[in-house]
Formats: structure tokens, C-alpha cells, sequence
């Protein structure tokens, strides 16, 4: 059996485990695309071909050896270089952290998905430590888009996106502080899934803002998506965010469970401002699909996305601060010059935008006693040129890089679980944020689910390259 | 001509042994601006004086 550049990761481990296809060839054929396309799309910086197929010889082996495996065996992936990788310096996108010693233990989300039987290919590009929404990177080059190579892939995951949605690899992780797995998963038309805060270890990635920093997978397919969380999920003494009261959840038993008992809602008021009409067509076609006619107006959401970037740029600032002093021309100045400003914001006002959380927090308690699930868009707009600088909406110049993420920051601000589905709309794809409840990635991956079987959600074949 | 946030800029600066270079300056200002504009808007909503921050610690 021969490996199609756009196998899922369910058909892939499918065949492995059936003999249909070697963890070998499946690593080789992913190897190969990376080989053929990557000087184009920039998605990857490290290739970790060696390692790569070890880890497919032994799974090979233990099939050989009538040993069980998991649920990925043989399945191709690749991760942020902002994870730890066994040998290699977490770069996170910058220049700096290029002079760190070599990690000596992956990222335990990593060891999570090799244990399922998954092989790492290799680390993929990022926006400069993750402060970023662009997928472009002064040092390494930007990520670019499998849809159209002169537009952004999104950031800060670019290369996840890029990779993922150019079928370089069916699954890669990422990190999403404010939008970094959502606008990626938008621009590059895949889908992508930002748990709730808390249920994935971060333990052994390089941090962002510790109050705000989720890790997730990248996927060309729900059962894919579900496959990779469910393999990631549990506790992890490494990460003191890490949810020590929730017992392992696994969604993909239930994917397929029927979606006509939840309450969805479309997010009103904020979330259907600012929006090109591509965005509110990508909105209207789920809604339309779920029958959902209910608006739910989303209080204060303004003041939300303000919190959060504040404690972004403050806690960003506190992280970086001794390299600001020692190395500033070693960052990107854009994302230097914001960090600067970071540290130099009062701390009361941080402090307020954490009460403001808690209170908002609350107010989403009260919209989920009566709702499972809100709509909302997951970007403005399509993906923009490359170095694209403003766009114009409803006749008013707006920064580009400022806006981007104006729909993601206020739903990651209280750590909602959201399924970010690509609507394939032509030319080019665009996201929508399926919102569930704290806990509930179980009920947004189901609807995520169901729009995939009603063909109104997938992830089109890269024409790009 | 001095802009209202530079001698700000110069004492935090000097606080944290900080350095801005004279060509950061106009985009640590300008972003600085920003990130004063959007905290005023947190900073004007009333909030119950119990409100407890978001992050949790457990003992």
C-alpha cells in the first residue's frame, strides 16, 4: 500500500496496525513531502529524520512481535519548535534561545503521543516566542500558506498550520496564548483545537504568559483532532496549571453522538463586528447547517480581549525581561519593543485585568446554564499577504497584525474549550470557533463532528505549491 | 519636543535597568499607548472590592 499524501492519521494507524502499510513507509512518505515541499512553505526547522525512523522501526517491530499498540501507530507528526525536543535547543521562534543547551527529555506531550505510537518528523516554525499572529519570523523566515504561498499561514503556530494544512504531516501540535492554534487553523483551512486551560501538560515547552498559554493539536480531520487529544490527556506533576481533578475524558467514543440535543447559540455583539463578509459567510453556513437561531450577546467581550492583552504583555514582558537587558538586538525589534512597553505597564492595572477575569469568567458560567455551544468566527478574514500591513474594513485602515486575533482573545482569555473548523470557501478557507463549556471539548469536537458529515466543514487540498 | 510618556519611559527605564535606545523609542512609546489605552478600559469597569484575581493557588 502505497501512502496518499492526504491519508488521515486514523487511516494511516489503520493500515499499520493491519499490515496494509509499515510505520516505516508512513514515516518515509512524510519525510519525502517535507523534502519536496518544505523549501516552499517554510513550515519546518528541524527535521528529525533519524529519530524519526527509529521510533517507526520499533513500532514495526512490536506489530512484528505481536505486542499491542496505540491508537497512532505509525502516524507522522510534528510540533512547534517551542516544545522540547530530546536533542535539539527549544529555539521558540527566537534567535536567543538558539545558544540554550540541547533539551534532554522531549515535552511530556510529545512522550504522550510517541506512547500512542506516533513518530515525531520534526519542529516546526513560529512566530518569535509565540508573540505573534502572523506566522512570520525575522530570523527564520515566515511560514507560508498552503492555499497561496505569497499570504500568512497565521501564528503564532505557522508552521503547525502550514505543515498540516499542506499534508506534510496529518497532525502537529501547537500553543495558543490569545488565538495561536485557532488563526493558523483558520488561514491554513484545517482543523485545530484549543482545549480547555489546564487539561493539556505544557510541562517542557518554552512558556509565553503563564496565565493564558494552552498546547493542542492541528488535524486535517475531527477523528484526527480527537485521536491526538484523547492520546494526550492526564495529569502532570510537571505543570502546576495542569488539571489534577479531571480524570482522562476520551472524545472519540462519543464523536459521532447525535449534536440535535445541544443548545448551540451564535455569538452576537462583539463577535459580529469588525468581520470581512468572508467571516460572516463562513458563520452563516455553520449556523445555517446546525440550525441555530439563537443570539447570545457576550457582555463586556471588548474589555476581555483589552485583559488579556495586557497580562499577555506584562507576564510576556516578566519572562523576557533579563534577556531584554542583555540581548535586546537579538530579538525581532517589533516583538522587543512591545515587551519593553510590557514591563513598563503599572501593576495595578495587571492586577485588575485578573479581577476582570474572574469576573468574566462568571458571566460565560451564566451563558452556559442555558447554552452548550457558541458560534463565533475565528478570524476577521482570509488570510492576509504576507508583510500585509493594514486592511481596510468598511472603509476605515485597520493594523492587520492588531486585529487578527480580536475573536480568539476573548474566548482564551477564560480558557474555554473552542474547535476551530475550516468552512473551505473559495479562494481560500477561513475559520470558526466552536465554544464549548469548561471541560467540554467532548461537545465542541461532536459538533465540529457533525459539520464535518454535513460536508460543510473540511480541510481543502493545498493548491498553493 | 519631549512627548508626555517620555520622562515615564526614562524612569522605569532607569527602575529596571532597561535599555530603550533612542531608535526603540517612538515604537516602545507608541506601544506603550496601547497597552495604557486597552488597561484603562479594564481599569474603568467597577469591580466589587472582593474580587478575587483569576489564577488560583492552592496551598
Amino acid at each position: 500500500m502505497t501512502t496518499k499524501p492526504e491519508m488521515t492519521a486514523s487511516e494511516i494507524a489503520s493500515a499499520v496496525v493491519r499490515g496494509k502499510m509499515s510505520a516505516l513507509d508512513a514515516t518515509e512518505a512524510a519525510l519525502a513531502r517535507i523534502k519536496q515541499h518544505d523549501g516552499v512553505l517554510n513550515s519546518f526547522t528541524d527535521v528529525t529524520a533519524d529519530r524519526a525512523r527509529t521510533k517507526a522501526r520499533a513500532v514495526d517491530a512490536d506489530i512484528a512481535a505481536g505486542k499491542t499498540v496505540g491508537p497512532l501507530a505509525g502516524v507522522p507528526f510534528a510540533v512547534k519548535n517551542l516544545f522540547d525536543v530530546a536533542g535539539l535547543p527549544t529555539r521558540a521562534g527566537s534567535k536567543i534561545n538558539r545558544d540554550l543547551a540541547p533539551s534532554k527529555r522531549d515535552a511530556t506531550l510529545i512522550e504522550r503521543m510517541e506512547a500512542a505510537g506516533a513518530v515525531l518528523v520534526g519542529a516546526l516554525n513560529m512566530g518569535e516566542y509565540a508573540y505573534d499572529f502572523t506566522g512570520e519570523n525575522i530570523h527564520d523566515g515566515p511560514s507560508r500558506n498552503p492555499h497561496d504561498t505569497t499570504r500568512m499561514a497565521g501564528g503564532s503556530s505557522g508552521g503547525s498550520g502550514s505543515a498540516v494544512g499542506g499534508a506534510l504531516v496529518p497532525i502537529a501540535l501547537g500553543s495558543d496564548t490569545n488565538g495561536s492554534i485557532r488563526v493558523p487553523s483558520s488561514f491554513c483551512g484545517i482543523f485545530g483545537l484549543k482545549p480547555t486551560y489546564g487539561r493539556l501538560s505544557r510541562a517542557r515547552s518554552f512558556p509565553f504568559v503563564a496565565s493564558l498559554d494552552h498546547l493542542g493539536p492541528f488535524a486535517r480531520s475531527v477523528t484526527d483532532l480527537a485521536l491526538a487529544y484523547d492520546a494526550m490527556q492526564g495529569p502532570d506533576a510537571d505543570d502546576a496549571a495542569c488539571t489534577t481533578t479531571r480524570g482522562l475524558e476520551p472524545t472519540l467514543p462519543l464523536l459521532a453522538n447525535p449534536v440535535s440535543d445541544l443548545r448551540i447559540a451564535i455569538a452576537g455583539g462583539y463577535f459580529q463586528k469588525n468581520v470581512f463578509p468572508e467571516a460572516v459567510e463562513a458563520v452563516s453556513r455553520v449556523v445555517k447547517a446546525l440550525g441555530a437561531t439563537k443570539v447570545v450577546d457576550v457582555p463586556e467581550a471588548a474589555r476581555a480581549r483589552a485583559a488579556a492583552y495586557v497580562i499577555t504583555t506584562t507576564e510576556g514582558a516578566s519572562l523576557h525581561l533579563d534577556r531584554l537587558r542583555k540581548r535586546p538586538n537579538d530579538f525581532d525589534p517589533a516583538v522587543r519593543d512591545r515587551l519593553i512597553a510590557g514591563a513598563m505597564v503599572p501593576a495595578p492595572l495587571v492586577d485588575r485585568a485578573q479581577k476582570f477575569r474572574r469576573w468574566y469568567r462568571a458571566q460565560f458560567a451564566e451563558i452556559f446554564k442555558s447554552v452548550d455551544v457558541l458560534i463565533a468566527p475565528a478570524t476577521p478574514c482570509t488570510a492576509p499577504k504576507l508583510g500585509q500591513v493594514n486592511f481596510n474594513l468598511d472603509g476605515v485602515d485597520l493594523p492587520v497584525r492588531a486585529n487578527i486575533g480580536i475573536h480568539t482573545q476573548p474566548i482564551s482569555f477564560i480558557g474555554l474549550p473552542v474547535v476551530a473548523v475550516p468552512v473551505p470557501l473559495e479562494p481560500l478557507p477561513i475559520g470558526v470557533q466552536i465554544i464549548a463549556a469548561p471541560w467540554r471539548e467532548d461537545i465542541a469536537l461532536r459538533v465540529a463532528h457533525a459539520l464535518e458529515k454535513m460536508g460543510v466543514v473540511a480541510a481543502p487540498s493545498p493548491k498553493g505549491f | 519636543m519631549a512627548e508626555p510618556l517620555d520622562d515615564y519611559i526614562d524612569a522605569v527605564s532607569k527602575a529596571l535597568a532597561l535599555p530603550v535606545e533612542d531608535a526603540w523609542r517612538p515604537a516602545v512609546r507608541a506601544n506603550l499607548e496601547v497597552s495604557l489605552r486597552l488597561a484603562r478600559l479594564v481599569d474603568e469597569f467597577a469591580l466589587p472590592d472582593e474580587t478575587e484575581p483569576a489564577p488560583i493557588f492552592t496551598a
